[in-house]
């Protein structure tokens, strides 16, 4: 490399530096949110299935950030004729 | 009071086992017992670092499954008596290991030695979880190098949350130790600087190790930095650091450009 080359040669480390905490940021805050995602999941899913079956495969929980609000979407299918028999436990128990 | 210390990365080839071998030996040469322990199940290179490649009977998967005792595992430095390897098998799968039998294994290493040193394989899968579990303090070896850095951030992030440590509501003791510092390329610009990976990771500093040719020639021969030649930057880093573990307030030696030019200047042996 000649000396003009060596003077021309801008320093690297800073650019290194702020791509990396900008990286980092982002990176520690989205590991955050997927424990919460995962704990939040497994907590629903055993609310849920102490009162009906519920197949685990069937529950979808996802979070959504906008500017001002988070929006946590829990989407839980459950099978109808489940549903109608859980009824019927229960109105055949009140009956009693 | 015995210490299980992992020495861990996430990346791979910034001087896990190099710095293994020179903390263990360091804190051996300081009249500890210490074991070193490999969990690079499949790629096995401590035992080379150590230069005990030959004498490999038995392994850590063979003890933490019961088909060898800790003591026919074990093998014992040829140079200093109080400094011991535990090997990880070369032929076996990572997932040959359990939790429950590493558990058994660092309980014993724990009632026989001051410090039980684990080499983590590089990645954040199976052996380097386990490798991390029931350590009291986790030794994280990072290069001033972008990809480094990050993922040692993420390694920190696991030690937080997936240790026993941390499990039971403790704070896992974290050591930055710098690697492959170059001193003259951090002056010109070109390497981050001690300051900027400490800022980045914050976690407290260990030791920095500069780049030096001498880590080479200590691998060539398999012994440790600090039994090959004392005298040299990294071997001084390296026991530093290992008072550093041991609570000694030792002041910190940031390699500085003269001292890195007088090496190149004067050979190897001035520095």
């Amino acid at each position: 490399m000649n000396l003009f080359g060596l003077l021309n040669r801008r320093a690297t480390a800073p650019v290194a530096r702020e791509r990396l905490q900008i990286l980092l940021a982002h990176e520690r805050k989205s590991a955050y949110q997927a424990d919460l995602i995962a704990v939040l999941h497994k907590e629903v899913l055993n609310a849920v299935a102490r009162h009906i079956p519920i197949d685990p495969q069937k529950v979808e929980v996802s979070m959504h950030r906008r500017d001002m609000t988070s929006v946590l979407e829990i989407d839980i299918t459950i099978e109808p004729c489940v549903v109608d028999e859980k009824f019927r436990e229960r109105a055949a128990l009140a009956a009693q | 009071m015995s210490k299980i210390i992992v020495v861990t990365s996430g990346k791979g080839g910034v001087g896990k086992t190099t710095s293994t071998a020179a903390l263990g030996a360091a804190l051996a040469l300081e009249g500890h017992k210490v074991a070193v322990v490999d969990f690079d199940v499949g790629l096995r290179n401590l035992d080379l670092i150590m230069g005990a490649e030959r004498r490999v009977v038995f392994d850590l998967i063979n003890v933490a499954q019961g088909d060898a005792k800790l003591n026919q595992a074990l093998i014992r430095d040829k140079r200093l008596p109080n400094l011991s390897l535990l090997a990880a098998s070369q032929t076996r799968d990572k997932d040959a290991l359990t939790e429950e039998g590493v558990e058994r294994v660092i309980d014993e290493l724990r009632s026989r030695f001051d410090f039980v040193i684990c080499d983590s394989p590089a990645g954040i899968e199976r052996g380097a979880t386990l490798a991390m579990r029931f350590a009291d303090a986790a030794v994280v070896v990072a290069n001033p190098e972008v990809s480094s850095v990050r993922d040692s951030d993420r390694i920190i992030g696991l030690l937080d949350a997936k240790t026993c440590q941390a499990e039971k509501g403790g704070r896992m003791e974290k050591h930055l130790l710098l690697t492959r510092y170059d001193p003259g390329r951090v002056a010109r610009g070109e390497m981050l600087s001690v300051e900027d990976v400490l800022e980045i990771l914050s976690i407290p500093l260990l030791g920095i190790v500069p780049d030096n040719e001498e880590v080479l020639r200590a691998s060539n021969l398999g012994s440790p930095i600090v039994l090959h030649n004392a005298a040299s930057a990294p071997a001084r880093a390296y026991t530093d650091a290992a008072q550093r573990l041991c609570g000694v307030n030792v002041p910190m030696n940031v390699p500085s450009l003269q001292t890195s030019l007088l090496r190149k200047l004067f050979g190897r042996r001035a520095a």
